[in-house]
């Protein structure tokens, strides 16, 4: 086992600092030292949007990021999503418009579509499907998902303009 | 009665069968909190991964492990020698033959497991691996399955080469696995001499991947102290692994735990028991510590669960109108290296003679002949019973076939074959009676909603236009599923019939827990059996918890795949709750003081005839039912447990209808519209039930237009990450338009028949019919998947229609 050596940064709002293997990847780091199971692992090639999380306002995919390249970043998980017990909006438009089955793309899903909706707070369906098109999902056929960050954007301006 | 806004709340409040309730499951899974295999740890767990093969086919001269055992953190390193002593280096297979757990003395195809290196974490288990040094001896591969039985072809299993049989009828070389025939010869062979028009092809259906989104993996502990052995496992079938390892291992059924725990999809890939979960369990066993194994997405495409192979001739006979008169399929059967194939006892071949489609087709035969080649062992079914997909593409593709030969529109030659709904129970010429369904009105809805006149005026009218840049192509799918296995004497495993089953229990306070034989892997039936429960008690769904997959929880089934959760475990809930039902109508009986034959039900209630406003709750009998005011004799308790057997499999069918535009040059086909009729019997959640639809088209949409495992002539693996391997995006994705009907299931307690695989069965020939129909008119009849646009566009280069 090679040295570790330490990092930090915030994750889901609070600091974190972990001994990390100069070659481990972030999803690993998360997973395995951090706890945070949320993110998950599909192909580790970096198709599949399994593990992906937002770091510093740009969706990652947490398998192709050395831990250590993540020093100082702000990080956003599945697992900041719900706030003081409240769910996300994109997390009540998933359930509601079944944009998940098995559950274990949908992480990584509602990651990429914080971020998406932050980059495009009124997307075209076309904008969707080209915006998700980074994770793959083996179950919906993402007809119900695009309905989802649909209705997600609609909760999102109706709060904003509340 | 009660008046009718009352009796309306009081059903909206059960929230049961009909109703598209949103989904329980989704609570954990929003908020990133699902428990898979890999997001278990246990105190103390080692990491093992495994060593595999670079070659298809070669001798394992020596396996060193001096360097891997050096690497810092690697604890162990077990190869096939170190499994001997317990006698697990090798496994039995369902299909009757046996499987290398680790190679032993030689490998048979590229990503064989050679050896397990265990590590404190998976990077070093990783480096271990690396460090492990095998000598190989490379020998000939056999890639192409059409030359495995070849006079001069090499060997593959020389471990088995005395053996006459795999329990499948006698072996004519040693490299066949079995020969599986069904149907009148002769009778089929009299039709095709006597028949004014003969349609022949080749059709293959391509070795492809399920491909799950979580690969698979487990977590196995032994406990030394107690003998008791868990495993947390990717499974669809828990209760028989459990058996399964309690044969492999020894371990008393009773001292073995498996949970499936949370499953990110399966459809098929998690059915099979593979060498990666029995080394991890021996090595746990061995070492006394917990072991994860996971795969990565590589050796999860190259080694676990391929799906078909299956390298298809079709054979029709039919008069001058179409009318079919005989039907010869057969197929021969790429198994791989060996024949861990997923199939019930008696099915080698599966469900393949379900190839008689929706028609009545008076004489057919059909055979399958099973061989082994150097690539990765198995067959699972992806997305459908066992070899229906194969089968329904090979009479929905050939049905074409013969409307393109006689100049018949597609539709009206399955309007002339259908078997009619007067016909039904209706038994195949191949032996299974078709339960119900009603053909005919599928079509006509499905033709009336997509305006099949003007599509087909508007393709006759681009067919005049030389300067049309693409070809317009309409594919029909009228397809007849078979699912739900199934009748014990039919089908078993291992000699374990598979039935399924359900246990209630119903607490004082109207709260249910159900636990059922299944396992859920994304279909929903935490919410979907519950609404049957509801239905059938009278309690909300939102009180009744579902469990499944914990082989100490829940009682014995079969699991799940094959499209059999509702066929079979619905049918199984629905009995139960009416075991339940039964006994709280004496209870209701004995407190209003009238006889059972004065009560009747009313959606939440047993209320006296002819006087509503007497009447006892469900809710009221479930807490008397747990004190001393009960009938004479009669227990505490309202629990039930119920193993259903069906009577027959279950048979779902729909008409599929896509509409594709083929760019002449540039092969890219473009689906412009989709439309899926499905006829599922009863409906229980009409929004899961869309849900599985989209989901099994776009896993047809992915093999129609893009999956395949090809290798090169040495057996090496040409696309084994997602880099090669097609798994659609939301961008390729089309929009699916769906409908329904609804023919109930005559035997099932509720009339369900099952749904999910449905789509996938029926997509495939819908995409391929429509892609070929679009070059129909160049006297093109068959053109093999995937159709991708490279292999479309060589189609068009050959006609010679790319050119501007």
């Amino acid at each position: 086992m090679a040295k570790t050596q330490t990092v930090s940064f915030q994750l889901n709002g609070k600091k974190v600092e972990t001994a990390v293997e100069p070659r481990e990847l972030l999803i690993h780091t998360l997973r395995e030292r951090l706890l945070h199971t949320g993110p998950h692992i599909g192909c580790e090639t970096s198709h599949c949007g399994a593990c992906t999380v937002d770091v510093d306002g740009m969706s990652l995919k947490s398998c192709t990021v050395l831990s250590v390249q993540c020093e100082g970043a702000d990080m956003l998980t599945v697992e900041g999503l719900e706030q003081g017990g409240v769910l996300h909006a994109i997390q009540q438009a998933f359930h509601e418009e079944h944009g998940l089955q098995c559950g274990f793309c949908t992480p990584g899903m509602m990651t990429r579509t914080y971020r998406l909706l932050k980059e495009n707070p009124n997307p075209s369906e076309q904008d969707i499907r080209y915006g998700i098109a980074g994770n793959l999902c083996r179950c919906t056929g993402y007809q119900n998902i695009v309905k989802a960050v649909q209705s997600a954007a609609k909760k999102l301006a109706a709060t904003a303009t509340a | 009665m009660g008046n009718m806004s009352d009796l309306k709340e009081r059903e909206d409040k059960l929230q049961g069968m009909g109703t598209s309730l949103l989904r329980k499951e989704d609570a954990k899974f929003i908020r990133g909190q699902g428990t898979y295999v890999d997001d278990i740890k246990l105190p103390g767990m080692l990491f093992g991964a495994i060593v595999r093969s670079p070659y298809a086919h070669a001798r394992i001269k020596g396996i060193d492990k001096s360097k891997a055992l050096a690497c810092p953190g690697v604890v162990a390193v077990l190869t096939a020698d170190d499994l001997k002593p317990v006698n697990l280096h090798w496994m039995p297979t369902i299909g009757g033959d046996v499987q290398a757990v680790l190679a032993d003395k030689k490998v048979c195809f590229q990503m064989q497991e050679v050896a397990m290196v265990l590590a404190t974490d998976r990077y070093a288990a990783a480096d271990g691996a690396d460090l492990v040094e095998v000598d190989y001896e490379e020998l000939p591969a056999i890639v192409d399955p059409k030359k495995a039985m070849d006079k001069d072809a090499p060997i593959i299993r020389e471990d088995i080469v005395d053996k006459k049989d795999l329990s499948h009828g006698p072996r004519t070389h040693p490299n066949h696995i079995f020969t599986w025939e069904a149907g009148d010869k002769a009778a089929a062979d009299t039709a095709f001499k006597n028949a004014e028009i003969v349609v022949r092809e080749e059709i293959l259906n391509p070795r492809v991947h399920p491909c799950p989104l979580e690969t698979c993996g487990c977590v196995a502990s032994f406990n030394k102290a107690t003998g008791y052995l868990t495993v947390y496992m990717t499974t669809q079938a828990p209760h028989l692994v459990r058996t399964v390892l309690a044969m492999l291992s020894g371990v008393a059924e009773s001292k073995i735990r498996v949970v499936g725990g949370d499953i990110g999809g399966g459809f098929g890939n998690k059915v099979p028991i593979y060498p990666g979960y029995v080394v991890a369990i021996v090595a746990s066993i061995v070492t006394g510590v917990p072991i994860k194994w996971i795969e990565s997405r590589i050796d999860n495409i190259s080694t676990t669960g391929f799906a078909r192979d299956y390298h298809g001739v079709g054979e029709l006979a039919a008069d001058k109108n179409g009318r079919i008169k005989g039907l010869r399929f057969t197929a021969l059967a790429d198994h791989g290296a060996f024949n861990s194939h997923v199939s019930a006892t008696k099915l080698p071949a599966g469900l393949f003679s379900i190839c008689t489609g929706s028609y009545d087709i008076p004489n057919a035969y059909c055979r399958v002949d099973a061989v082994f080649t150097n690539k990765a062992p198995g067959g699972v079914a992806y997305r459908c019973s066992l070899r229906v997909t194969e089968a329904v593409y090979l009479i929905e593709r050939m049905i074409d076939v013969l409307a393109q030969k006689l100049g018949i529109d597609k539709a009206e030659i399955r309007r002339r074959n259908f078997v009619k709904s007067e016909q039904f129970p209706y038994t195949t010429s191949l032996g299974w009676t078709l339960d119900s369904g009603a053909y005919h009105p599928a079509l006509e809805k499905v033709l009336e909603a997509v305006d099949y006149k003007g599509l087909r005026a508007e393709q006759a009218k681009k067919r005049t236009d030389p300067n049309s840049p693409t070809l317009m192509g309409i594919g029909l799918a009228t397809f007849t599923e078979i699912v739900g296995a199934g009748p014990t004497k039919v089908c078993d495993i291992l000699g374990i019939g598979l039935f399924d089953s359900c246990e209630i229990r119903v607490h004082p306070t109207g709260g249910v827990i159900a636990r059922l034989g299944t396992m859920t892997q994304g279909q929903g039936h935490a919410t979907t059996y519950a609404q049957i429960i509801a239905t059938e008690l009278g309690l909300p769904a939102s009180d009744i918890v579902v469990e499944e997959g914990d082989t100490d929880k829940s009682p014995y089934g079969a699991g799940t795949w094959g499209s059999r959760s509702t066929p079979v475990s619905g049918a199984a809930t629905a009995q139960a709750a009416r075991k339940i039902k039964d006994k709280a109508k004496k209870i209701a009986a004995h407190l209003l003081e009238v006889a059972e034959g004065d009560l009747e039900w009313e959606i939440d209630r047993f209320t006296v005839k002819g006087n509503p406003g007497q009447h006892k709750t469900m809710k009221e009998i479930c807490l008397v039912s747990h004190t001393g005011n009960l009938p004479a004799g009669m227990e505490q308790g309202l629990n039930a447990v119920s193993y259903y057997d069906p009577p027959n499999l279950t048979y779902p069918f729909g008409t599929y209808l896509c509409v594709v535009d083929v760019d002449k040059y540039t092969g890219e086909s473009k689906v412009r519209r989709f439309y899926a009729l499905d006829d599922c019997g009863t409906r229980i959640n009409p929004m899961i039930i869309e849900g599985q639809i989209h989901g099994g088209l776009t896993e047809a949409f992915a093999v129609a237009f893009g999956q395949q495992i090809p290798f090169d002539d040495n057996g090496n693996h040409l696309g084994n990450s997602l880099m090669d391997y097609f798994l659609p995006t939301a961008m390729e994705t089309p929009h699916w338009e769906t409908d329904h009907t609804v023919t109930p299931c005559p035997h099932h307690p509720i009339g369900a028949k099952g749904v999910a695989e449905s789509p996938h069965v029926g997509g495939i020939p819908c995409f391929s019919n429509a892609v070929i129909d679009a070059f129909a008119h160049l006297g093109v009849t068959h053109m093999d998947m995937p159709h991708s646009a490279y292999r479309v566009w060589q189609q068009c280069n050959a006609l010679g229609i790319n050119k501007r």
